[in-house]
């Protein structure tokens, strides 16, 4: 269980986010949803250690995570796939995975998992040996779910996956994200501007507007609401 | 004709050379981006402790290994205690920080050591080899400089490419964030990337002082030419510094042959600005990423 509590950030005078509190369950989508500039990405930051609140508490699995170094936030099951489709364009597509797995696996494992990955994505094992640099958006974006999911995290914070993709593509990475979510103890934090297709995957919903929480509440309920889907979500 | 095989032969010692600190220089730069203009006094500083080492009776390969482990502790102690204070600050600071280091080291040398130029011994002999009847100008300390230099330049490709430490070393140099997000500790890499290149400069140190006027600026014009192979290479590319030190090594070499050894700092400087001309981003430069 991811609970935060709380949470406030600042940009020098501006206020990105302002006493954010919700809690994401294990086996389920969180989607948190809101216009640019609601503090989606800022949230997904701050939980994974690269932003610095001014207050608040962030746990998970009974633990602290403020306060630690990302690389040990990571080291505790916590796997952020930032925006921007975050591959290392300098690498090939086999060192983007195996980077994952260096602090987690053991060598003999290492090589099982990457060609589990590539079961999962085919594609990627057609460009194993190309640089990640030659991918496609789409490509790119099946690459860092892989990464992602190779090191089996206990927690996923996926900011904006289907940013630039084609409709057919979100809708095949939002399916395998539900197929690897449910029934398993994985907790999903999906930070979406397209509310529409988040909330068609998603258990629970958080909205945000202008740093604050809006309301805090069941994926289906959210979704039902015409009045709030007009006014913080667009559709 | 002679002259022309002992020009190249020269140069291609030279070029070694300065292929070690432009690798110590790319090993910098890829890890932080920051040029080390006080990469060739580190080098300097190491190589007069050789020189103590040496006359308190220490013997030569002993004194050697320990300059390496010196270079390696002060490459990263230069890191952590001036340069990564700086990180997310002005680029500009930690280049000048590297200038006043420089100018520091050469400082605290002149002052313990003098400012006259002392001689260095070689691991071997320096007097030219005899094929059949010819002498030529390439010693057994330049087969030397020639071997360690492709250890060094070998073992450090072997470290990049074959091993995760090595790839664990890249993806920090490449995405720092990125990996630190999964679970890569950037800030002890980064560290690792400096005292690796202070092995080379300490390396490369040992091997320009017994070749030259071994004093507190020795490695000052070494800088230039290493730097020059540097940015012929890619600044970021092993395998480019090791090429770019060879043509470097080599074209100085050429110009101080048949024009005058005076010359040699110019030519450099003209080829500096052909490569520039002619491939800014340098022979071994990655290509641009996809646009999607």
């Amino acid at each position: 269980m991811l609970e935060v509590q709380g949470l406030s950030v600042s940009y020098g005078a501006v206020e990105a986010l302002k006493s954010v509190t919700f809690s994401a369950r294990p086996g389920a989508i969180t989607a948190i949803l809101g216009a640019n500039g609601a503090g989606k990405t800022t949230l997904l930051r701050t939980i994974s250690g690269l932003v610095k609140p001014r207050a608040g508490a962030v746990r998970f699995a009974g633990e602290k995570l403020l306060g630690r170094a990302v690389e040990d936030i990571a080291r505790r099951g916590v796997s952020h796939v930032p925006e921007g489709r975050g591959v290392i364009s300098e690498l090939t597509v086999e060192d983007n995975l195996r980077l994952a797995t260096l602090w987690c696996m053991a060598r003999r494992e290492r090589q099982k998992a990457i060609e589990a990955t590539f079961e999962l994505f085919p594609r990627l094992r057609d460009f194993r040996r190309r640089h990640a640099s030659t991918l496609s958006g789409g490509e790119r974006q099946m690459l860092v779910l892989g990464r992602a999911l190779i090191s089996r995290p206990k927690l996923l914070l996926l900011d904006e996956p289907s940013l630039g993709l084609a409709p057919l593509v979100t809708a095949q990475l939002m399916a395998l994200l539900r197929d690897h979510t449910q029934g398993t103890d994985l907790t999903v934090v999906l930070v979406e501007q397209n509310a529409r297709s988040a909330l068609s995957v998603s258990q629970d919903a958080v909205v945000l507007n202008l740093g604050e929480v809006v309301v805090s509440d069941e994926a289906a309920v959210i979704a039902a609401d015409s009045g709030l889907r007009h006014h913080y979500l667009g559709f | 004709m002679s002259l022309f095989v002992n020009v190249t032969l020269n140069g291609i010692a030279n070029g070694m050379i300065f292929a070690a600190l432009a690798l110590a220089l790319v090993l910098v730069f890829r890890a932080t981006r920051i040029v080390n203009f006080a990469q060739g006094a580190m080098g300097m500083m190491t190589t007069f402790i050789a020189s103590s080492l040496l006359g308190r009776g220490v013997g030569y390969w002993w004194a050697f290994l320990a300059v390496l482990v010196i270079g390696f502790v002060l490459g990263a102690l230069v890191e952590r205690v001036l340069i990564r204070p700086l990180q997310g600050k002005s680029e500009l600071n930690p280049v000048i920080v590297t200038i006043g280091l420089l100018v520091v080291l050469e400082g605290i040398a002149g002052t313990i050591y003098g400012n006259s130029s002392r001689g260095f011994p070689a691991a071997y002999s320096q007097s030219g080899l005899t094929l059949g009847h010819t002498k030529i100008a390439f010693s057994h300390f330049d087969v030397f400089i020639l071997v360690a230099v492709l250890v060094l330049m070998t073992a450090t490709l072997v470290l990049f490419r074959a091993t995760s430490l090595g790839l664990r070393m890249r993806a920090s140099a490449f995405a720092g964030e990125i990996s630190r997000l999964l679970g890569v500790r950037v800030g002890l890499l980064l560290t690792l990337g400096w005292a690796l290149a202070g092995v080379a400069g300490s390396l490369s140190g040992l091997l320009v002082a017994p070749t030259s006027s071994f004093g507190p600026y020795y490695m000052d014009l070494v800088l230039v030419y290493a730097f020059t192979a540097a940015v012929i290479g890619g600044l970021e590319s092993p395998v480019g510094a090791l090429i770019g030190g060879l043509i470097t090594g080599l074209s100085i070499s050429y110009v101080g042959g048949y024009l005058g050894s005076g010359l040699q700092p110019l030519g450099a400087l003209v080829l500096l600005m052909v490569a520039l001309m002619a491939r800014p981003e340098g022979i071994f430069a990655r290509p641009p990423a996809r646009r999607v």
